[in-house]
């Protein structure tokens, strides 16, 4: 199989500020799973733009950036799990990272005592302090020897044994020694004290280290006990008439401390607490996030977030380096954030837990009076003494603006790859984010465009052309229409009207229009070229006025069939097989050639480009004829000096429909190369590069867009040449813009028939006409492929059912530690009631909204629904069921029961009271029966049954319902009063039922953490039978599975693997055999399993959590494919090779890269070990990794391919291959 | 005998060095603490882990962090009385 990520993770670990370019300007930094990007702000783009994107192939865990003294830019600091710091620089013009260090310490993974779960920098950039999360703590300092070279020193060591770290920071002291501050926690005595006392009496300490730079060694200076609920520490700007120390968070507290300080120094606040109908009035907050920001005066702020999502402005007042109190004031509400980072250009960019990161325009500092603001003289040191609780209103955004929303489907919950719309291609449908930020999203491989102008025409159109006056001219004047049999000309000005008096023949076909020369205009029509002199419009109305035109005729009885033309040289083919080309003369005129081409064949199509700058004529012209093939021709004398004599032959498997030539933007030296596109009548669209010295054709990519004829419109796209491809619908042909690699997308559009580019004076873009519309739109975003259309829902989705007939999803969702529906407007009224008895009505609170606040929280309670989803024809939610208090849906099937003539139920497993800590428990379960609709767009409650154990898998099998009811499996019809049940199998799997998936009478369970069990139903005795018969060797903590043929599953697990298992044949032939299964049940049970194992086909670390599995096509045509969804927004194929050249060769490609000294991976990773991480990676290719190779230039390339030992490999049959296996399954 | 006198002190080292590695008096409670907070490390460690329990629970994963961490303090119960 060969891996590929079709969608990188989203989830953002962290996100820094920092000028890494050194311009000046300030960028982001920031981590999504195993990627590591370098986003630019900016206000002239509206947007932001991502400049570095690369995959660094490991696990980060934190990144920072230092910059030593005299330096002019940020160098990263990468934290992995490969047991190494690596420090980077970010070189801009080459667009790469370079390593400056690479300093191994420790053994490579995730693990309790190897530094890397914590990383500080000094803020001086001298130290680094990389911490475990237990006892090991480790300095490294910095320092710059000459002008740029970096040196790093060995680790010095701070470790102290039996003690937990709970975070680690650098303090800011100016240019004295640098200090680290810890939250520590040493638990030697709760180890060995039997009576657990010492356990409940352990104290958390803040912890200060000093490096000795002059000494060279790292002291434990100071400690003092803080709050037994310290969480996360701040940093204080320090130096001259600065305080320094930190800011200590913990459980409502946020005290400030500092080195040496008394008891009676400590200034303590306690965290705001909402004041709402809904919300518990004793309930503390945490501080999760924040940042520090620095005004220029040396006045800083901080922003800090609780776990709410309130952020709060802290504040402190200080006298010549002494704090005298510190504030706190309500700033805003947002959700909870993983990172928020301010710039200097009053931006403020949040990464959040889940769903899209957003880009916010600070409008002002929070210093609005208005808002309630409390000091620490309010409050008592020590948090267990009693103080009042502060409190305020939430209320929504002020002081920020929304600037930009970044897409993110982090956290994808389930996914569903169907064609509901009924496309081509099918969307895919995935169910994201937690809380009131759920939203059911679509996606579809596309391109976003944004619609400019649409109007209607007189008549329908066929063909639709633009064109200037004269050569100067920067702007397109003149819109040609062909209709049925006129031509209509208008002209845009201020509005577009019909213009007269231009010279036009009107009365005929046109097939093409071209400015030509200086100022003339060509009217190519099928009985000749009428050719315009001057044409202008003195008035600027809409009547014309020329200098006279001039008619070509095409010889009798024959027609003009096909054309090509640019600003000097004209080619055209007659019906009877010739070309014919002219060249403008000295005085604008046409001059035909001599020279005619005779082809035995009808042309169907001609292509000349436009002349390159800073020469006379273009060199080639291409000619597709009905003997499929291509021919290329040149227009300039050769060595010989004759012209139009065929240079090279290209045969096709069709038809040519359509040609153009162009240059576009690629990875080649010159960074722009001739290419040659070619439509055929079959829908299959080639691009190939024309050689520019020889007219060979070479570099083929081939792809199959669409079951009509291709037609091509040259045209701009985000400023870049691309083409434009029509077929049954639009598709653009561009280069990447930060790659540069050849990419074929759809446009998010409709249909049309033709189209050509357009260059206004208010935008550029494309126009093009539908039946009898005229339609621009431009394309500005090349480098998302993908467009998204989301729904949002209620609470966090946990799964869905697709219901075909009705194209509508059920989806079921729940949120932990939330007040449900009914309690919460319980709640409102009674406040309400009292509101309105203290004859305060104009106070009557309103619910916030949950979007932005969040659903009122209480700590142990559920709240859950089922919402009917319809993402084709309302695209919203068309039903919403809430479910009782304390109810949480865990499992859906729409199950058509086949006693009830194939009525359609929804069967959904609800738990009531459950809870995790410390470990699974609930009240009662039960499975909840809805019948559905007629049209499947309503439901209604038909019965429950209570099961003696957690529902968490359902499945419509045979006409009836399978439930893995805890560990056991069970089969259930439809009855009066309840289910009832037709088969069970106890003890199915050993741990707990979480999956099911079938095919035939074959099914196969996924249990929690013992992998998957093949079950065969036999359904031919009484009572039928569910045998288990094969199971799998090691304990898999399965999430997804999904059956990819009869005797194989592909599946994913808790901790980010993917792999497939197949039951061994003689097994699968063996189980089907008997109508009664009693030979399976005499079989022994081996090694307290089944009678069988499964084999392992597959392993392959992915680095996110797998949680949905289908084998499907995602392109229209394509192939089917494994496509998997992960928990951080990944969406991943795995595809099979088909040809055992290509694998051997991808095989040898993966090992050549995977071993390449000069380009190591950029987390000091070693790759096979990475993919390795859990067990060995068995039969899989990573793809990722293998397309790397295109990033690289060409020599390196070269380097590569000389070391495969694979016959005929060339860099053009590599990076063909390589694009072959993304292009021909998926985008 | 020498043999035997460098094994000892290598293991000794180890022992040192890395946190959990055992010896011949090692006990079920050390054993399994070790295992616990092993795993309860990693789970803090893969960014994916800790998000995926995060949702589970319906709060941040800062919270399910810091709770995780306290778990590493007493994982397994109290230790078991010495025998006098």
């Amino acid at each position: 199989m060969y891996a590929l990520t079709v969608q990188e993770p989203s989830a953002t670990q962290e996100a820094l500020v920092g000028d890494f370019l050194g311009n000046g300007r300030q960028q982001i930094l920031i981590a999504n799973g195993s990627r590591l990007s370098i986003l630019v702000v900016s206000r002239a783009r509206k947007g932001h733009e991502v400049i570095f994107s690369q995959n660094v192939f490991g696990i980060i865990r934190h990144i920072a950036k230092f910059r030593l003294a005299g330096g002019t830019k940020d160098n990263i600091v990468l934290s992995t799990d490969s047991g190494r710091l690596v420090t980077y620089e970010y070189l801009p013009e080459e667009r790469r990272l370079s390593p400056i260090h690479e300093e191994t310490y420790g053994k490579s993974g995730i693990r309790r005592v190897i530094p890397g779960e914590y990383m500080a920098v000094d803020p001086k950039g001298r130290a680094i302090m990389l911490a475990s999360l237990e006892k090991n703590k480790l300095v490294y300092i910095l320092t710059r020897t000459g002008e740029d070279v970096i040196t790093i020193s060995s680790p010095l060591e701070a470790h102290k044994p039996s003690t937990l770290v709970y975070y680690l920071l650098a303090l800011d002291v100016g240019y004295e020694n640098p200090v680290f501050a810890t939250l520590e926690l040493d638990f030697t005595q709760a180890d060995t004290d039997p009576t657990g006392e010492a356990a409940k009496e352990v104290e958390k300490e803040l912890v200060y280290y000093e490096l000795d730079l002059g000494l060279n060694h790292i002291v434990r200076k100071w400690s003092e006990p803080v709050d037994r609920t310290a969480n996360i520490l701040f940093r204080v700007p320090g130096g001259a008439h600065a305080p320094s120390g930190v800011l200590c968070c913990g459980e409502d507290n946020i005290s400030y401390r500092r080195i040496h300080n008394r008891k009676s120094d400590v200034k303590r606040l306690a965290i705001p607490r909402r004041d709402a109908p809904t919300e518990d009035p004793n309930r503390k907050r945490i501080i999760v996030s924040g940042i520090l920001y620095t005004l220029k005066k040396g006045d800083f702020f901080y922003l800090l977030q609780t776990d709410d999502g309130d952020v709060f402005k802290v504040t402190f007042d200080c006298t010549d380096g002494e704090v005298d109190r510190i504030k706190i004031r309500y700033f805003d509400t947002l959700p909870v954030a993983t990172s928020i980072c301010i710039l200097k250009a009053g931006f403020i960019f949040c990464a959040f837990e889940s769903g899209d990161r957003v880009i916010y325009d600070l409008e002002s500092l929070g210093d609005d009076p208005n808002d309630p603001e409390f000091d620490s003289t309010q409050f008592p040191a020590n948090p267990s003494d009693p103080y009042h609780p502060p409190f305020f209103r939430p209320r929504p955004l002020k002081n920020l603006i929304l600037f930009e929303t970044i897409p993110s489907m982090n956290p994808i919950m389930d996914m569903d790859v169907s064609n509901f719309a009924e496309e081509d291609a099918p969307q895919i449908n995935t169910i994201c984010g937690t809380g009131a930020r759920s939203t059911f999203r679509t996606t579809r491989n596309a391109l976003e465009v944004l619609d400019l102008i649409e109007s209607g025409l007189p008549r329908q159109a066929t063909a639709v052309w633009t064109t200037k006056l004269t050569v100067e001219d920067e702007y397109d004047t003149l819109i040609i229409l062909c209709m049925i049999s006129s031509t209509l000309i208008l002209k845009i000005g201020e509005v577009v009207e019909q213009a007269h008096e231009t010279g036009f023949l009107t009365e005929t076909t046109t097939l093409g229009v071209q400015q030509f020369g200086d100022d003339c205009i060509i009217q190519i029509h099928p009985r000749g070229i009428r050719h315009i002199r001057e044409l202008r419009f003195p008035n600027d109305d809409t009547e014309g006025e020329t200098s006279g035109y001039y008619d070509w005729e095409a010889p009798v009885h024959r027609t003009i069939v096909a054309y090509a033309a640019n600003n000097r040289q004209v080619a055209i083919a007659l019906s009877s097989g010739e070309i014919y080309y002219f060249e403008c003369d000295s005085d604008m005129s046409l001059a035909k050639f001599e020279t005619e081409i005779p082809l035995e064949h009808n042309v169907t199509c001609i292509a000349i480009p436009d002349i390159p700058e800073g020469q006379a004529r273009s060199r080639w012209m291409a000619v597709g004829s009905s003997d499929q093939s291509i021919r290329i021709f040149n227009l300039t004398a050769d060595n010989e000096g004759n012209i139009l004599v065929m240079a090279s032959l290209q045969h096709l498997s069709s038809i040519p429909s359509s040609l153009a030539i162009n240059y576009m933007r690629d990875n080649s030296p010159h960074g722009y190369s001739q290419y040659l596109h070619i439509g055929l009548r079959s829908g299959i669209y080639i691009r190939s590069v024309l050689e520019e010295f020889n007219g060979e054709i070479g570099d083929t990519r081939k792809r199959f867009l669409g079951p009509a004829p291709v037609r091509f419109a040259r045209v701009n796209a985000a400023d870049e040449p691309a083409v434009v491809c029509v077929t049954t619908r639009p598709w653009l042909s561009y280069a990447h813009p930060q790659t540069g690699w050849f990419c074929t997308t759809p446009l998010n559009y409709i249909s049309f028939d033709s189209a050509a580019s357009f260059e206004g004076s208010q935008f550029k873009g494309v126009i093009c006409v539908s039946g009898a519309e005229l339609r621009i739109f431009s394309i500005s975003n090349l480098s998302s492929n993908t467009v998204t259309q989301s729904i949002p829902l209620q609470y966090t989705p946990r799964k869905m059912a697709a219901s075909p007939e009705a194209r509508v999803y059920y989806v079921i969702e729940s949120d932990n530690n939330t007040i449900d529906l009914a309690t919460r407007e319980a709640l409102l009224a009674r406040n309400g009631e009292d509101a309105e008895m203290d004859g305060d009505s104009t106070n009557g609170v309103k619910a916030l909204p949950a979007p932005q606040f969040g659903h009122p929280k209480a700590n142990g309670l559920w709240a859950s629904c089922i919402q009917i989803v319809d993402p084709v024809q309302e695209n919203a939610v068309i039903q919403t069921l809430e479910l009782g208090r304390d109810e949480c849906a865990v499992s859906v099937a729409l199950v058509p029961f086949e006693s009830r003539n194939d009525e359609r139920f929804l069967a959904v497993g609800v738990a009531v009271g459950l809870s995790f800590v410390p470990s699974l428990k609930f009240k009662s379960a039960h499975i909840y029966l809805y019948k559905v609709s007629d049209d499947g767009r309503s439901l209604e409650f038909y019965h429950k049954t209570d099961t003696d154990d957690l529902c968490l898998a359902l499945l419509a099998f045979k006409g009836k319902l399978m439930a893995g009811v805890g560990k056991n499996l069970s089969m259930y019809d439809i009855g009066k009063r309840s289910l009832l049940r037709k088969a069970h199998t106890a003890n199915c799997t050993t741990t707990r039922i979480t999956g099911l998936t079938t095919q035939g009478s074959r099914l196969v369970v996924s249990d929690q953490s013992q992998s998957v069990t093949y079950v065969v139903h036999k359904e031919l005795i009484h009572p039928n039978r569910l045998i288990p018969f094969a199971d799998d060797t090691v304990s898999r903590w399965t999430t997804c599975a999904e059956m990819v043929d009869y005797d194989t599953v592909v599946g994913g697990d808790k901790f980010g693997n993917l792999w497939m298992v197949r039951c061994p044949p003689d097994v699968s032939h063996a189980s089907d055999e008997s109508t009664d299964g009693q030979h399976l049940i005499q079989d022994k049970p081996y090694l307290n399993g089944t009678p069988n194992r499964v084999n392992l086909v597959m392993h392959y670390y992915a680095n996110d959590i797998p949680v949905a599995v289908q084998k499907r096509a995602l392109l229209y045509g394509g192939e089917k494919i494994v496509i998997w969804a992960g928990l951080q927004g990944t969406l991943g194929i795995l595809v099979p090779f088909l040809s055992r050249r290509d694998f051997k060769m991808i095989q040898e490609l993966e090992m050549t890269l995977r071993s390449d000294k000069e380009h190591k991976m950029i987390s000091g990773r070693d790759h096979l070990a990475f993919r390795s991480y859990y067990s060995p990676a068995k039969g899989v290719i990573d793809g990722d990794l293998c397309e790397t190779f295109l990033t690289r230039k060409l020599h390196e390339k070269e380097g590569i391919v000389a070391r495969l030992s694979t016959p005929g490999a060339s860099v053009e049959r590599v990076e063909e291959l390589l694009w072959n296996m993304r292009a021909l399954y998926a985008f | 005998m020498a043999d035997k006198l460098r094994a000892q002190q290598q293991l000794e080292a180890l022992q040192a060095r890395f946190v959990g590695v055992g010896h011949p008096d090692t006990t079920k409670f050390e054993w399994t603490s070790n295992i616990a907070r092993d795993s309860i490390a990693s789970y803090i460690g893969h960014p994916p882990m800790l998000q995926y329990m995060s949702i589970g629970l319906g709060q941040p994963k800062e919270k399910t962090r810091i709770q995780l961490i306290e778990r590493m303090i007493q994982p397994v119960g109290k230790p078991p009385a010495k025998e006098v």
